[in-house]
């Protein structure tokens, strides 16, 4: 019984899943297509591009961490890989995307670097990275688009069908997988949780708190760049700035998922629901035409009336 | 003085730092240093700079604040409609519009206090909300500041740029004097140990809350001044803001963890932060290299203040409270 109660996700977790499954009878009420099975197949796919990135930044928040380097680190991966595509070269091409991964994964040691080791506020140090991508990018593609283009499958990644299901999603559900067995069965895991409740305490229990730190900034830079990757084989091309707009949807999907901001408590079975809840609700809400204005409006009070509803319930009980 | 320059030893290097690049920047300046040239350099500054102040008081009661770019915008529509007119019109205007600041942070400060959200992510949502109302007033940039006012606040007196006399207004007539009341002190106690303040009778709720109405005035303030500049109301210049902002305070010794620091080291971080911009856009460096150069000073700037870590003999102290 104990065990049952211990691996049924946390009431917090599934608000967001009540959140969108509201979301999709309301919205249904106004326009029936959101019904169809087609119209949900390609939220999946969609959410699937902000759920990478989501996924990284979960481990970085159960740190009690924050990782704002994340547009650049999508951006520049798509650079890299559509880039090598076009030169041109087969052989170049084909290491399009492990060449991305790797640029992901660099960058995340880099954030690792300055938050284990100088000790820099994860807040600045991650934002200096950023600002320092986006110079490199801009000296590198003169300030245009970048040139080159997405190869035969970055393209099937992002938009392929298989069985009837986007690829983008089974492939989020595969890494988001691998990712939530890595947190429940490995000490990585719980250090991670245990690194955000209390570093001193962790590292006073003989735990190499730096590499926790490291491998975890690593993995999410890898899935920010899996998620620009990702973004560069819908779009068929990479384009300045294009992770911008993802940065606080990101935060919000951990955050509405029941992730603490402090570190050390949540799940990313959370973070998933989050994901689905933030995509639909910006579909819904483009869908209906509305301005850009009430847009945002909406957009941000129902984030207030989600996170408001968490507390309440904590301190209901 | 030995003392006083020991207690400020961060704003004190800070200063100086500031004082070097200026000069870099005068030196470098194809006109050679005139009043126009220091009165756009310092209205430029002034602007980040009352953003940073905003950003100041989020950090110093260990919060942060990622609203402080998208008040700026509402409140540089709310001007771009209210700040023209007769005199008491412009008067009553901008009675508005920073009562309008005030609101936003009062909003944020409600959420956090009453509502028990951490303000990062409270501010995040808030950000939000306040950018689509500032959509809602100006989808599209455009509006008018009374040119006269604007002149007043941006130009110089006597060859000295009012930017300056207000940012040492700001420090004399408004910090010198808060810092030895019971909220300045309260500030600094709630970011230190809210437990500890609470513990002594503190009311910690009111500082909270003061003190996120404050960061509101301030972002008010710096879209007030923004507006006077660019004499328009613009609903897209919030992003930019935020950021630089978070980074000012660092870079003027301003602790993220709470209760370290001084409003006029986030004044003067704010003014670092502009002026290496400035500079390098004089510096002949090619253009396409210099956001590179800018992110690689501001990373290697807040590298070199953290290398003291490396140095600590302790393991543990690098941990913190």
């Amino acid at each position: 019984m104990n065990t049952l109660k211990q691996n049924l996700p946390s009431i917090d977790a599934i608000f967001p899943y009540i959140g969108t499954v509201l979301l999709i009878l309301g919205g249904s009420y106004f326009f029936p297509q959101i019904l169809g099975f087609d119209y949900l197949a390609q939220q999946l796919q969609i959410a699937a591009f902000l759920g990478f990135l989501a996924l990284g930044a979960t481990l970085v928040i159960l740190l009690g961490h924050i990782d704002l380097s994340v547009p650049w680190v999508l951006g520049g991966a798509a650079i890299v890989s559509t880039s090598l595509v076009g030169s041109g070269n087969p052989a170049l091409a084909t290491l399009a995307i492990p060449a991305a991964l790797i640029f992901g994964g660099l960058v995340g040691i880099i954030n690792g670097v300055g938050v284990a080791i100088l000790r820099i506020p994860s807040m600045v140090w991650t934002l200096a990275v950023n600002s320092m991508l986006l110079g490199v990018a801009v000296l590198n593609t003169g300030g245009f688009n970048p040139k080159g283009e997405a190869s035969g499958t970055m393209i099937w990644l992002a938009t392929g069908n298989l069985a009837g299901l986007p690829v983008a999603f089974m492939v989020w559900v595969g890494a988001t997988g691998i990712i939530a067995l890595l947190l429940k069965k490995s000490a990585f895991g719980r250090y991670l949780s245990s690194i955000g409740y209390n570093e001193k305490a962790t590292f006073l229990s003989g735990v190499s708190t730096p590499s926790v730190i490291f491998a975890a900034f690593a993995i999410a830079g890898l899935c920010s760049a899996l998620g620009g990757v990702m973004l560069a084989g819908y779009a068929n091309q990479a384009y300045q700035s294009m992770g911008d707009p993802f940065l606080l949807p990101t935060i919000a999907a951990v955050v509405i998922g029941g992730t603490s901001i402090l570190g050390g408590r949540g799940s990313l079975i959370g973070t998933v629901g989050g994901v689905l809840f933030i995509t639909l609700l910006t579909s819904i809400l483009s869908v209906m035409q509305m301005s850009d204005a009430w847009r945002n409006i909406i957009f941000g009070l129902i984030i207030i009336i989600m996170l408001l509803l968490q507390t309440l319930r904590r301190k209901g009980s | 003085m030995r003392n006083l320059l020991r207690i400020n030893q961060r704003e004190v290097i800070a200063i100086l730092v500031l004082a070097v690049l200026l000069t870099l920047y005068l030196a470098t300046h194809p006109t050679g240093p005139n009043t126009y040239v220091i009165t756009i350099w310092a209205n430029q500054c002034l602007i980040l700079g009352l953003a940073a102040i905003a950003q100041f008081f989020a950090v110093i009661v260990r919060g942060i604040d990622l609203s402080v770019g998208a008040v700026m915008a509402l409140t540089n529509c709310v001007a771009s409609y209210l700040v023209i007119g007769s005199g008491f019109d412009m008067t009553l205007g901008i009675v508005v519009v920073l009562g309008v600041g005030i609101a936003c942070g009062l909003v944020n400060g409600a959420l956090v206090v009453f509502g028990r959200i951490q303000p990062i992510v409270a501010t995040l949502a808030t950000a939000s909300l306040f950018v689509g109302l500032a959509l809602l007033l100006r989808p599209t940039p455009g509006g008018q500041i009374d040119y006269d006012l604007a002149d007043a606040f941006t130009l110089d007196v006597f060859g000295l740029p009012t930017a300056l006399i207000i940012a040492a207004m700001v420090i004399g007539l408004f910090w010198v004097p808060l810092r030895r009341t019971g909220l300045g002190l309260g500030l600094y106690a709630v970011g230190s140990s809210e437990h500890a303040a609470f513990q002594s009778g503190m009311p910690v709720p009111v500082i909270r809350l003061s003190s996120f109405a404050l960061g509101g005035l301030f972002a008010g303030l710096a879209g007030l001044y923004f507006s006077f500049v660019t004499t328009t109301g613009d609903a897209g210049i919030g992003p930019n803001y935020t950021l630089n902002s978070i980074a000012a305070v660092v870079l003027g010794g301003v602790a993220l963890r709470g209760g370290v620091g001084t409003l006029t080291g986030a004044l003067a971080g704010a003014f670092i932060l502009k002026t290496i911009g400035s500079l390098m856009f004089f510096s002949g460096l090619p253009p396409l290299a210099q956001p590179f150069i800018e992110g690689l000073i501001l990373a290697s700037a807040i590298a070199i203040g953290g290398a003291g870590v490396l140095r600590v003999k302790n393991r543990l102290e690098v941990f913190g409270k």
